[in-house]
């Protein structure tokens, strides 16, 4: 184990809990306005402060980890499901027409600038939580995919994939028996990465305003809020801030020390 | 060295101040936030429009002072007949467009009678439709029949959509206003600003400044870094409340805080379930707590209403009372709707910091009672297009700055469809008294029975604050019709 990951799951295990927690018990109602309580800086009652609508930020900034984690969670999701077989089938079927087609594909998803296109996604079909977690995934398709055929290809030349062959067993088969297992470490890493950019694209979009909307609290659009009001309550910014960055610093250390866990060749090396 | 540096040092500072102040002296950029689709003011319902040609441009026969009272504009005197139906207009003599071509009473007539026209596309047909015909005695006498006495028509000829226009300069008056104003119009960058400058040749008093920028500034993060900047020499309806605080504090600055006619509303769709239902619309009115929502979204700024009507106005009556912050009562109304687990509808937001800060707050304090909004922000195309002219909404939330608007309740087409025929029948009566204490009267049973119907729910009056640079002089505090009057603006020596 290495410090990296465990400060990184520690700290990404702080925001998950955080998020799970909200589910049952916040200190205060999240959605419950207390207009003459409002910007009031961080104290015992409130352990965070209150925004200006007198609501309490400590429990806006937990259910708002639960917004960010879902809308990430599942994006990283639908990338997987999509951009892995995507990617397995475009390995198996190496130089044929359909893995020129899938590359070439995922280099077209990948020219465009993402939160560009996840605004006109969202733009198009209606600001939400549900259209958010749909153009982030969207996103997350060609990496998967694009991983997924670059580890697989290495794969496919070797003696026991060679075996597999000669003993009968189709190209689908052996995808998903000794290729996909295989590239599962290097799914985890990047799975992790692209959870963070996703908490990070999610905040994007909630503020500019296209993300989860009131009163389902959401980091960005909760930093969006406090722009015109820093000068008067700086914590309104800094909190959900702070929010966003040790939760992407978390998942990435935890994703670069997965990486070196996982992968056995480092850990000989430093044996 | 260290001296010669200093020195040089100060007088590069003198002089960059010098030309500094040279150039502010002639020169004005006020921003505003909305930008006008167009620049015809009698054409279209946006505002914005006459936040910037208003008095600047265009002038009517009539005119709002910044303190609302109705003064003479391109019409020097008038003389009305004993019976009231009669408006015979003296028009000031030489009075010329920016084209060059010549304002007389022909284009008095053209203006009123394409304004009233069958296919006229004038936002407010209303202002126009007791006038019977229009005729012109010479170039600088008009005369307008009424189909019967109007006590209200001096006060709709000011009116930014009863401003003169010429036949000559009709056809591209969207994109090239030419008005009769101080200042001339020069040229809009779309998404910036509108250009305008001094009128050499203008009739009455000429404005004191060269050229005057008006700026589009939607953005309150963006307006408040260009007044601190001092990009921008004053911002007529500044849209952060929360900042003023820091501008009072700041000696480079003048904060103006004045009234507008704005009424904002929680506009209810009195043809759509539930909202049809008289008890539905009382109880969302008893759900609101309006203290709440002017400090919560507007940090303290606006006036309490009961009704549709300007407080700052001597017939309002204030009945705030009617539709008290009672929740319980709420709730006890929605049993008796029948809807005693509450319902779900939609409420729609336009951009201004009023509608989408007080909606939040107002969609929390529906919750309260078990009514579910869900919150819709729309851009302001979006909600002509689907809430203005599509009545495709439950709830929305919208200041109406009109001046002395309380006949929109008369339209049962207009947006939030009220068709009440007792209310239409005050109307009409209404049009037909002349004398001031007839008018209160009647003015005052229609705020009561819009109340009564609890039509819409009442929030606050809107406040107009203005921003500006401390030397600047002249800026309307408030704002009695939509306008950024620019022509007795000066810099204080």
């Amino acid at each position: 184990m290495n410090r990296n990951l465990i400060l990184g799951a520690l700290l990404s295990a702080l925001f998950l809990a955080a998020a799970l927690v909200s589910f049952v018990w916040t200190p205060f109602d999240h959605t419950v306005m207390d207009i003459p309580a409002k910007l009031q800086r961080p104290d015992g009652v409130h352990w965070l402060g209150t925004d200006q609508y007198g609501r309490d930020i400590f429990s806006m900034i937990m259910v708002g980890a639960r917004t960010s984690i879902a809308v990430a969670l599942v994006a990283v999701g639908i990338g997987m499901a999509l951009g892995v077989p995507l990617g397995l089938t475009a390995a198996a079927l190496r130089g044929s027409f359909l893995d020129e087609l899938i590359m070439r594909g995922n280099d077209l998803v990948f020219a465009f600038p993402s939160l560009v296109i996840a605004i006109l996604i969202t733009a198009v079909f209606g600001a939400g939580a549900v259209n958010a977690i749909i153009a982030i995934g969207i996103f997350n398709i060609p990496v998967f995919a694009r991983i997924t055929r670059g580890a697989a290809l290495s794969l496919w030349e070797r003696e026991f994939i060679m075996a597999a062959r000669v003993a009968g067993k189709s190209a689908a088969r052996i995808s998903a028996e000794h290729i996909l297992p295989n590239v599962t470490n290097l799914l985890i890493v990047q799975g992790t990465i692209q959870f963070s950019l996703g908490i990070l694209a999610e905040a994007g979009l909630s503020y500019v305003g296209l993300g989860a909307q009131p009163p389902t609290p959401s980091w960005g659009r909760m930093l969006a809020d406090a722009q015109t009001l820093v000068a008067i309550a700086p914590h309104l910014a800094l909190i959900p801030g702070l929010a966003i960055i040790l939760t992407v610093l978390g998942l990435n250390l935890m994703g670069d020390g997965l990486r070196d866990h996982l992968d056995p060749r480092l850990r000989v090396s430093r044996a | 060295m260290h001296h010669f540096t200093r020195l040089a040092l100060a007088s590069a500072l003198a002089i960059s101040a010098g030309t500094g102040a040279a150039l502010a002296q002639g020169e004005i950029t006020v921003a505003i936030q909305l930008e006008p689709p167009h620049l015809d003011p009698t054409s279209a319902a946006a505002g914005a429009i006459d936040s910037v040609v208003y008095a600047n441009i265009f002038e009517g026969l009539t005119r709002f002072a910044s303190d609302g009272s109705i003064i003479p504009g391109l019409a020097e005197s008038w003389e009305i007949s004993e019976d009231g139906t009669t408006y015979t207009f003296t028009l000031h003599d030489g009075v010329m467009f920016h084209d060059g071509t010549t304002m007389d009473a022909e284009d008095v007539k053209f203006s009123l009678d394409r304004a009233r026209a069958e296919d006229s596309t004038n936002a407010q047909k209303a202002l126009f439709a007791g006038i019977q015909s229009v005729d012109v005695v010479d170039p600088t006498t008009v005369k307008v029949t009424l189909g019967a006495p109007d006590g209200s028509f001096l006060f709709n000829m000011a009116w930014g959509d009863a401003v003169i226009v010429a036949p000559e300069s009709i056809e591209n008056i969207k994109s090239t206003p030419i008005g009769t104003g101080a200042f001339k119009f020069v040229n809009w960058t779309q998404g910036d600003s509108v250009v305008m400058e001094k009128n050499p040749d203008y009739w009455g008093t000429p404005a004191k400044l060269d050229k005057a920028t008006i700026k589009f500034i939607s953005d309150p993060t963006a307006a408040f870094a260009a007044v601190m900047a001092e990009d921008i020499d004053a911002f007529a309806g500044f849209p952060a409340p929360e900042n003023l605080p820091q501008f009072e504090a700041d000696p480079r600055f003048q904060v103006l805080n004045g009234s507008t006619e704005g009424e904002t509303i929680l506009a209810m769709n009195n043809k759509a379930a539930p909202f049809d239902n008289v008890k539905v619309r009382e109880a969302v009115s008893h759900a609101i707590d309006r203290q709440a929502i002017i400090d919560g979204a507007m940090f303290g700024l606006g006036t309490p209403i009961g009704t549709h009507f300007a407080p700052h106005n001597p017939a309002y009556v204030d009945l705030t009372g009617m539709s008290n912050y009672d929740p319980e009562k709420a709730k006890a109304l929605l049993a008796e709707a029948g809807l005693a687990d509450g319902f779900e509808t939609t409420l729609h937001l336009p951009p201004p910091s009023y509608a989408r800060r007080g909606g939040e707050i107002i969609a929390a304090q529906l919750a309260a009672v078990g009514i579910t909004a869900e919150i819709i922000n729309v851009e302001w195309a979006q909600w002509l297009e689907s809430v203005f002219r599509g009545k495709d909404f439950g709830l929305t939330i919208v200041s109406h700055t009109e001046p002395m608007d309380i006949n929109i309740y008369a339209r049962p087409d207009y947006y939030f469809q009220y068709d009440s025929k007792a209310f239409q029948d005050l109307m009409t009566k209404l049009n037909g008294t002349t004398d001031t204490e007839g008018r209160t009267a009647i003015l005052q049973e229609a705020q009561e029975m819009i109340a009564g119907d609890y039509v819409n729910a009442y929030l606050f009056e809107l406040a107009f604050t203005t921003v500006a640079k401390a030397g600047i002089q002249g800026l309307w505090v408030n704002a009695p019709t939509q306008a950024t009057d620019l022509t007795g603006v000066s810099w204080a020596d």
